[in-house]
Order: C-alpha cells, then sequence, then structure tokens
C-alpha cells in the first residue's frame, strides 16, 4: 500500500486519495490551438523512476498534491500541495 | 504404519480430553492436540486422496507447509474445505472428513485414475483442446466442454459451502515501530531487543504458541519467554498469519480469532484481517524441510523428518514403529536419537559417506544410501534402498515409515512479495534471501541459520539494523554466516527409479511426478514460469512450499545448467490461503456499499414510493396506489404532472456552493456557453465539457449574489465535478479567488412541475408575491421563505417541460416542506411522482441524461450546438472540433417513434438501414418509455447523420438480446411542446 504523507493531514494510505495525473504538465490557455492542446492532454510520457503526479486527497481535505513518485519501487520523495499559496501556508508552518 | 500416543511425551493438556468427528466416527484427542495430532494418535494413517490419481495420502508435515493432510471442517454452512489438519487446532466436537474420495479416503473408487496415469500428465488439460487423434476428433472447446464436468469432479479438491457464510469478519488496523514475523529463537531475540530500546513491537505468530521450531524440543517450556515478551509491553499475536508484505512496509496478517472455538461467541469475529503499518518488519519465518524424489515417495506413512520430532516432543505421539530415515544433512540425527529413545527402531540413511557425527549409537547409521522405492500402497510395507554410487546394488529394509529430509528451504516468501529475488547457496544447497533496500531484515533460518545460537544472534543483529535504519542508532552488527551444520549437505533431490513406470512425486498435492517435469523439458517448457504452468507445480494452496526446489533441480538437471540458472518464481502473497470472507470483513449484505439517502427518504417511504437505487443513492422510482404496476404508476403520475401538479425529490443531485470575486470569471470558463452575463437572481442551464471536448455534465447554476453562486449537477457526476473543480482551481487557475464547497448533504429539494406548479407553491411561500410570472420569470431565482419561517430557495426550472419550480431548504427541514408542498399538491388533484415518470417527462420533452451523456458525446452530438458560445473559449472549446469528432457522419441525437404505434421497443435497440440489419448499424437507442401524452412509446437515441438524414425513411430497430425487431421512424428530440410554451406559461 502507498502511504502519502498529505502536507494537511499527514501519512495516510493510498486509499483516501485519488489519482489525478502528471504534474509537469502545463496546460495551454483556454485559446490556444488544437496543436497545444492535444500535445497537453494526450502525449505523456512513461517514466521509469520518479515522477511528478497529482493526487487528490479525495476523502481527506481535498487538498490537490503534486507528489514525487518512483513508478518502480512506490517510493515517495516529497508531496507539495499544488496550489502555491497553499505550498507557502505549508513551508510557513513548518 | 503404527502410530501411538506415549505416556511420558508432549506437552498436551491430557486432563482435558476432546472428542472429535474423522469420516463419520468418534474419536478423542487431547486439548493442545492439532487435528493431524489426534489423527496420528488415533491411528489413523490415510487421512486424504490425491489431486489427479486418487492416490492415499497421509500427514507429511507438522505445519503450514502440509500438502497431504488436507480436510474439509465442518459441515452445512461451516463446511470450510481444503484445511490443513496439520494447522487445524482440536476442539471439541469438531467434525472433519477427508475429501476429493469416493465413498471415503480408505477406498475410492477413483483410485482408478492411479493406474490410468499415462492419461493425466503434465499438460493434460491443454491437450484436451487438441482434440483426439488419430484424427483430431472434437478438436476445439466442444469436447472440453463434454469433459470437463468429469474432470473437474474427479480431480480437485474439496468443495465449498455454497450457502451464505454464517460468521463474520473483521477488518482491523494497526501501528508499530517494528513487526517481528515468527517467534522462534530468532525472531524473540529481535524482539525483546527492540522493546528494550522502547521501540512499540508486535510479535507475529502463525501458530497458537509462541517458540517456532522449538516447540519441537523435548523440554521446552515456552511459559517463560511468553511472559518475558508480556513484560516488556510487545504485542503478541499468536494464530495470525503475516501473509504478506506491500509497500511503505505494510504487513497483511489474518488472525484466526475462533477456528479453535467449539461454540464461539456469535458476537466475536471468526476471523480478523490486519492492515498493520510497521516502520520495520523482521521476518524471523524459519526454514522448511524439503522431501526427496524417489518412486512411491507419497504412501501414507511418508513424512518429514522434523514432523516426527514435532509429533513426538510437541504431541507425543511415536510416528512409526520402524523408522527409516532418508537424509542428505546433519538435522536429522538428532530427532533419530529421540525416536529410538522413545522405543522406535531406527534407521538413518544419509546418501553422504564421509562424515562424522556424534551418537548415542542407539540407531543404525548407513552411509551412502539413498531410498528409491517404497513398496506398499496404504501403508509402508519395505523401503528399498541402494548405495548412492550404485543404483544397482540394493536392499530392502523393513519398515512402517519413511522420514525425509532433503535439506531446508529459508522460508523467503515475504521477502519476494517485495519483489527481492532469492540468491542460490550451493554450500546449503538452498535459496537465501538478498538484502532488501526497504526496511525488512530477515533473521534466523530464514537466512539460512542452522543453529539455535547463530538464530538468537542474528535476531539482536537483526534489530540493530532495523535501529540503525531508522536512524535510533548507529551501532556496528553483523550476521553469522549461513549454515551451521558439522557436515556439509550433499545435494539430493531426486533418486532414479530402474523400472521405467514410476510415480516419484515432487509436489504432493498437485500429483507433480519427476517425469512431468521432464515431459514438459521435452516439449519445450524449461522456463520455470513455464513449468510451473505447464505442470501445476507449486500451484497448489500449499504454494510449492515443500517441493519448488526439486523440480527446479530437475529442470537445471534436464538443461545442463545450475539451479541459479534455472532460477525460481515469485513467491506472491498470500502465504497461506487467506478467506473470502476476511477479505470483505464487514462489507457484505446491505453492508456491501454505502448507502445515500435523502433527508426525505423516510417521507417518500411513508408516502408508498416504491424505491430504486441510482449510484449510491435511493431514490423513489414510483409511488403505487393500490394494485398499480410500475407501468400503471408512472404513467399516471407523468399524465397528472402534464395534467395538474406532481412533487418529485431531487435531493440527489449534486450541489455545490461556489463564492468569490473571479466566480463568474470561473463560471464562464468552465461551462460551453456564456455565464459573465448571468444577472443576479437568475439561472442559467449550462454544459461542463472535458479538456477532450467530450461532455463532462450538465447542470443549472444559479446566481444568488454577485460573488455567490449555486450549482447543481446530475446525481452521477456529482463527486467527479467537484473534484474536477478543485482541481482546477487548486492547479490550473491558481489566481482566481473562487472558493468551491460541496453542500450537497446540507440542501434538501424538490421539484414541483405541471400547470398548477405555480398555484402550488404560491400556498406554501410566506410572501405569495415572490413566485408570480413577473417576480420569478422562467429561469428565476429567490431566496424567500416557505411558511412556517423556512427559509429556502426557488428557481423556476423546468426538465420535465412544464411549468416547474425547484425548491431547496436545508435538509433539516425536508420533511416539514414535503408535508405543505404535498398538503397543497392534493387539493389540485396533484401527485407525488419517481424516477421513472421524470423518465417519462423529460424522454418526450428531449432532455438528455447521463443515459446519453455518456463520455463519447460531444456537444453538438447531443443536438446543443446552441449551447457552444462562439464567443468565448472556455474548457474543452479547442479540442471539442477535432479530428473525428467533427465528422458530419457522427451520431446526432434524434428522437424515434415506432412505425407502427402499437408497437413497443426498448433501450439499447441497434438502428439500421432497412436492409443492412447487422454490425453496430447506424445508432443506438438509449431511452426509451410509453409517452401518456402522446399515446404511444417513443425513445430517445442517437443516429448517423441525425434527424435531417433520416426523417422520411423507415429504419429497422434490431434488439437481438431479446430477439425483437420493429420499424422506426426518426422524429425530432422534441417529441413535445417544442417551443416551450408550457415551460415559459
Amino acid at each position: 500500500m502507498i502511504r502519502i504523507n498529505c502536507p494537511y493531514c499527514g501519512e495516510r494510505d493510498h486509499s483516501e486519495f485519488s489519482y489525478g495525473g502528471d504534474a509537469t504538465i502545463n496546460y495551454p490557455s483556454l485559446d490556444a490551438s488544437e496543436k497545444e492542446w492535444t500535445e497537453a492532454i494526450f502525449f505523456r510520457k512513461n517514466i521509469k523512476g520518479f515522477q511528478f503526479e497529482t493526487w487528490h486527497h479525495s476523502n481527506g481535505c481535498r487538498m490537490w498534491l503534486v507528489v514525487e513518485r518512483s513508478t518502480v519501487t512506490h517510493e515517495i520523495k516529497s508531496v507539495k500541495p499544488c496550489h502555491p499559496n497553499l505550498q507557502k501556508v505549508v513551508e510557513n508552518n513548518k | 504404519m503404527k502410530t501411538r500416543r506415549l505416556d511420558n511425551y508432549g506437552k498436551i493438556n491430557r486432563d482435558k480430553i476432546l472428542s472429535f468427528r474423522w469420516d463419520k466416527k468418534n474419536y478423542k484427542g487431547f486439548e493442545g492436540d492439532t487435528l493431524a495430532s489426534a489423527l496420528l494418535a488415533n491411528n489413523i494413517g490415510i487421512v486424504g486422496r490425491s489431486f489427479k490419481y486418487h492416490r492415499p495420502r497421509g500427514i507429511f508435515s507438522s505445519g503450514v507447509e502440509e500438502s497431504g493432510a488436507l480436510v474439509t471442517i465442518g459441515s452445512k454452512d461451516r463446511r470450510d474445505p481444503n484445511v490443513r489438519a496439520t494447522t487445524q487446532e482440536l476442539y471439541n466436537g469438531l467434525e472433519a472428513s477427508g475429501q476429493n474420495a469416493f465413498p471415503n479416503v480408505n477406498f475410492d473408487l477413483a483410485g482408478i485414475n492411479n493406474y490410468l496415469g499415462r492419461f493425466f500428465a503434465a499438460g493434460f488439460y491443454y491437450k484436451t483442446f487438441m482434440g483426439i487423434p488419430p484424427f483430431e476428433w472434437g478438436r476445439g472447446t466442444a469436447i472440453w466442454m463434454f469433459f470437463e464436468k468429469f474432470i473437474r469432479k474427479a480431480a480437485g479438491m474439496g468443495s465449498a459451502s455454497e450457502l451464505p457464510d454464517p460468521d463474520s469478519y473483521e477488518h482491523a488496523h494497526d501501528f508499530c515501530d517494528l513487526i517481528v514475523v515468527g517467534s522462534g529463537p530468532a525472531g524473540v531475540a529481535a524482539a525483546i531487543e527492540a522493546a528494550e530500546k522502547k521501540l512499540d513491537v508486535i510479535l507475529v505468530e502463525q501458530d497458537s504458541l509462541v517458540g517456532g521450531d522449538q516447540l519441537a524440543e523435548n523440554n521446552f517450556d515456552n511459559s517463560q519467554i511468553k511472559n518475558q515478551l508480556e513484560n516488556l509491553g510487545i504485542k503478541i499475536m499468536t494464530r495470525t498469519t503475516a501473509f504478506g508484505l506491500y509497500d511503505n512496509c505494510v504487513v497483511g496478517l489474518l488472525e484466526r480469532v475462533t477456528d479453535h472455538i467449539s461454540a464461539p461467541n456469535v458476537n466475536i469475529p471468526r476471523q480478523r484481517f490486519w492492515t498493520i503499518r510497521a516502520k520495520h518488519i523482521i521476518v524471523g519465518a524459519g526454514a522448511i524441510e524439503r522431501h526427496i524424489a524417489f518412486n512411491n515417495n507419497d504412501i501414507p506413512g511418508v513424512m518429514t523428518v522434523n514432523a516426527s520430532k514435532h509429533y513426538l516432543n510437541r504431541y507425543g505421539v511415536l510416528t512409526g514403529k520402524r523408522i527409516a530415515i532418508a537424509t542428505n544433512n546433519d538435522s536429522v540425527y538428532e530427532t533419530a536419537q529421540q525416536l529410538s529413545e522413545a522405543g522406535a527402531n531406527v534407521t538413518v540413511l544419509d546418501s553422504r559417506t564421509n562424515f562424522e557425527i556424534e551418537t548415542n549409537k542407539s540407531f543404525e547409521i548407513r552411509k551412502g544410501y539413498v531410498p528409491y522405492n517404497i513398496n506398499g500402497s496404504k501403508k509402508i510395507h519395505s523401503l528399498d534402498v541402494s548405495k548412492s554410487e550404485d543404483i544397482n546394488k540394493s536392499e530392502t529394509i523393513n519398515c512402517d515409515q519413511v522420514l525425509l529430509s532433503g535439506g531446508w528451504s529459508p522460508a523467503v516468501h515475504l521477502l519476494s512479495h517485495r519483489g527481492v529475488r532469492p540468491k542460490w547457496d550451493y554450500s546449503n544447497a538452498c535459496f537465501l534471501p538478498s538484502d532488501s533496500k526497504e526496511n525488512i531484515t530477515m533473521v534466523g533460518s530464514s537466512r539460512g541459520l542452522w543453529n539455535k545460537n547463530d538464530c538468537i544472534a542474528s535476531g539482536i543483529a537483526g534489530t540493530t539494523d532495523a535501529l540503525n535504519r531508522l536512524g535510533i542508532s548507529k551501532t556496528n552488527y553483523f550476521f553469522p554466516k549461513p549454515g551451521g551444520w558439522k557436515n556439509p549437505i550433499q545435494p539430493l533431490y531426486e533418486v532414479k527409479y530402474k523400472k521405467s513406470r514410476s510415480k516419484s512425486f515432487v509436489d504432493y498435492q498437485h500429483d507433480v511426478t519427476t517425469d512431468d517435469v521432464r515431459l514438459a523439458h521435452r516439449e519445450g517448457f524449461i522456463s520455470v514460469e513455464h513449468l510451473k504452468r505447464y505442470t501445476t507445480l507449486g500451484m497448489a494452496n500449499d504454494q510449492g512450499k515443500m517441493g519448488n526446489i526439486i523440480g527446479l533441480s530437475l529442470m537445471a538437471e534436464l538443461l545442463n545448467k545450475e539451479i541459479p540458472e534455472v532460477g525460481t518464481t515469485v513467491f506472491r502473497p498470500p502465504y497461506t490461503p487467506v478467506s473470502i470472507g476476511a477479505l470483505s470483513g464487514r462489507n457484505v449484505g446491505k453492508h456491501f456499499r454505502p448507502l445515500r439517502v435523502t433527508p426525505m427518504h423516510q417521507w417518500n417511504i411513508d408516502h408508498g414510493a416504491k424505491m430504486i437505487e441510482v449510484g449510491l443513492y435511493q431514490r423513489p422510482w414510483y409511488y403505487p396506489k393500490e394494485n398499480e404496476t410500475l407501468s400503471d404508476s408512472y404513467i399516471r403520475e407523468a399524465s397528472t404532472v402534464r395534467k395538474t401538479v406532481g412533487i418529485c425529490d431531487i435531493t440527489s443531485l449534486g450541489k455545490i456552493a461556489i463564492q468569490g470575486p473571479d466566480s463568474s470569471e470561473f463560471l464562464n470558463r468552465i461551462y460551453s456557453n456564456g455565464f459573465s452575463k448571468l444577472q443576479v437572481g437568475k439561472a442559467r442551464y449550462g454544459i461542463m465539457l472535458r479538456d477532450d471536448g467530450i461532455v463532462m455534465d450538465d447542470g443549472t447554476s444559479w446566481r444568488l449574489a454577485e460573488n455567490e453562486y449555486f450549482m447543481t449537477t446530475s446525481t452521477g457526476e456529482a463527486a467527479k465535478v467537484m473534484s474536477w473543480l478543485e482541481e482546477l482551481l487548486q492547479t490550473r487557475w491558481t489566481n482566481l479567488n473562487v472558493n468551491v464547497t460541496s453542500v450537497s448533504e446540507q440542501w434538501a429539494g424538490v421539484s414541483i412541475a405541471g400547470p398548477k406548479s405555480r398555484e402550488v407553491l404560491n400556498n406554501c411561500v410566506d410572501d405569495s408575491l415572490v413566485v408570480t410570472n413577473n417576480n420569478l420569470p422562467f429561469m428565476g431565482v429567490t431566496s424567500t421563505f416557505l411558511k412556517g419561517n423556512i427559509p429556502c430557495r426557488i428557481a423556476r426550472i423546468s426538465f420535465s417541460g412544464e411549468l416547474a419550480f425547484e425548491v431547496y431548504v436545508k435538509s433539516d427541514f425536508a420533511n416539514t416542506m414535503m408535508d405543505l408542498l404535498w398538503e397543497n399538491a392534493k387539493k389540485y388533484d396533484g401527485c407525488l411522482y419517481g424516477l421513472e415518470a421524470l423518465g417519462a417527462l423529460r424522454v418526450e420533452k428531449g432532455h438528455v441524461t447521463a443515459a446519453e451523456l455518456d463520455g463519447r458525446v460531444t456537444i453538438d452530438d447531443a443536438g446543443l450546438s446552441k449551447m457552444a458560445s462562439t464567443k468565448k473559449s472556455y474548457i474543452g472549446s479547442a479540442m471539442r472540433k477535432r479530428g473525428v469528432l467533427k465528422n458530419n457522419d457522427r451520431e446526432i441525437l434524434v428522437g424515434f417513434f415506432p412505425t407502427n404505434l402499437k408497437e413497443t421497443f426498448n433501450a439499447g435497440t441497434i438502428v439500421c438501414e432497412k436492409n443492412n440489419i447487422k454490425g453496430q448499424g447506424i445508432g443506438r437507442i438509449t431511452s426509451v418509455t410509453y409517452s401518456p401524452e402522446l399515446g404511444h412509446w417513443i425513445g430517445l437515441g442517437f443516429v448517423k447523420g441525425g434527424l435531417d438524414k433520416w426523417k422520411d425513411t423507415n429504419l429497422v430497430g434490431a434488439d437481438p438480446v431479446r430477439n425483437k425487431q420493429m420499424n422506426l421512424k426518426v422524429v425530432s428530440p422534441h417529441m413535445i411542446d417544442p417551443n416551450g410554451e408550457r415551460m415559459y406559461a
């Protein structure tokens, strides 16, 4: 079982979370071209090793998180809120 | 074999006599017995019949590796098949029977299979598919279908009860610093060391007693150890198996709470399924003694050497009178001595020629001898042995028992669950655990240590390793070297038999013989994974604990390779079987999944509602009067709505409060239609697309104030939409100042629909002016009070196509609101209506729901192109016309009438052109209802090209599932009141 250390709630089972997707995508602006959007939503790298991915603490604080997880071992290196302001709050409270 | 109980041996409680039944006869045993030891004490040798050949089988071991004594415990709804008699504790009244035999294990008619062995060789199942030579008669599945039922009946294990399980099971959770698996010398040493260093420790033992292999020692007293562990605050979990290791030091345990009790308290669960989250795991799971493959090595009376030691010292049962022990290692000599001291005539055959061992000379040792054949069928008459160098020089030893020790295999299973492959150790002829990067440490004989002092030292080293890895200490430590016997082991896996036809068993439980392994090799199944699947070696419920290494060694020999080059299969959880009941825990029956009810659930039921599940929600389906059927009822309800007024519980819709200065901008981005100009006091129907341009959900958003909206979503997509909005705000548009809150549970909602709905509502609100056409026009929103000072929100929204309102009150007021509305609706001959009538009304009107918006449909497909703004960009706008989505032969929403208006049809019907009825046709029907308004059946669905293309063509509805076909015509989806005159009334 993957255990994710939610910055707000503490370490919890992955069953409390929902997997989001690739956290490194910069979504294009809404008026961007079909080509840019196609690039952003359909093309993914198949990373072996650590990747940044979003997880939603859907059965917890409802925070969206960036989780740095190894696709090989499930080891988690870091967990941060997606929202930059929340990131700052977490940093300040450390 | 003559087995008997000895007076001065064993740690059973002779003051407590237990009676039990075996194959319908009564026997007696003692407290502390296992079923296996009690059977042996009663001189019962045959306890099962084998998987394929129905050969008589006895008890091979004294533990979880048992592959012969699989029995059925209990009866009726508590019938539990394939229980290992060696681990089943005896209790008063225990009822057990042999399995896979008719009429019983002593005389089994299917024993004839033993003589048809060559038809049941490896790959037999697969070959059945290939037909019977010479003409491959019956090739394909037909012959398989024919024979399957006979094969299934003949081959196999016990059968499970088909009745509902009367027992309860629990899921439990715990946390600790260190979990130690196994309470042998190593595990106990590790646990004590850790507890003394202030770690929070759980010690898990699958046996009923702590002690591990020491329980087989003649003067071992475990109470002292138990006290010491308890005094240190260690949580001891006996009768508990660590069946699997998972990521992040999570351990799965199965605790057998009442399996050893005759009449358990009904309030106690039978088993507990534990999820333990530890910081470090120490595995001292021990090692398992292997047998040796030679002809007839499965005759009842064959056992591992260590098992007979257990039976002697723990249970006081001497397992034979004249015992032959065959070995290749030092581990048997202590047992040999104890057996002979207990009165058995013992001969040890050691395959090694040069070795020295100290004994009291009470038994004979024959150096350089190996066993190659057992004479006997239901019991052992004698053993043929020969010099290990020269198989032709043979002699026969009279004996009633043959004990085997072909070496020991460390129990590396749990580590293997983590993907750590073991490495072969030549000097000890076994797989040893490799180091793990995770916080898992192997100790004791599960890392190949064969003497007790080394095991204890390894336990302490293991805890030091744990402390270092947890950053608590930085202490040097070392593990003792694997091994520990005086003389090296000599690999011995198989002794070949001279005669061509032989049955040397590698895997007892699945009847896999050495010949099967050779056959697999001849037929090209040489990789271990193929070998396993082709021969089913190691696939029985013992998962090859005894036989796997023998199989690997045979394959290595055939391939002229070494065992490590052949490799080993990966052990996966569970280590020992876990019952389905324990896995499901309390999630059974009505607790199978959560149940959601609306605040007026009971009110609905009290008013005659029949309920239906929508997702997790219970919603009113229809409200039958007297003898009404579903059809009668919904047709009446829908007609009443069109004629006067109806009330429907719509609380299950998702409800989201959207607040903040950027709320309008936010809605404008997520909905395909414009929202920036929506006035305060107005609602708007909106459609959300996904990033890829497909429709995600629809709903309404009400502008309550400048910076405050109330959004409703469909019932099914409520959770998804909420997560989606949060994702957008937290990950993409982090500078938008918007807050979203799910308020689905906070508000109870009803729809009041029908020409009289305004009058009804008018009677229910405090201020009768608020719902007039002027003050509350179509899509108008107001916050006001129902009579009795109940705050409410009202919007003039219509799903039915009639003049209609949605009214929301705080959930606590739900029943009061229902009483009030219903009281007034009755005055206008109104009705309560359920989901079925709601469906009929919306189909008539051509409104889409989840049946149409199935995740494949674009906004244009749904005929809602007008809802797609061209003046702004929004989620999905760039993608909604991509590639195939802009093809002009896409399936477009239309209405369907049967050509013959008296005919009915069903959702799921495939729409085809008249002379081309095949495949997926040109469309599909998604929703069907009887239309009270039109007086015949109507449907909604999709057809390629839409209404324009098929307006005047007769199409065919093909419904192969129901074996129906009907002529259809395509109509506009807006089947009644296309201009919405009623809605705007």
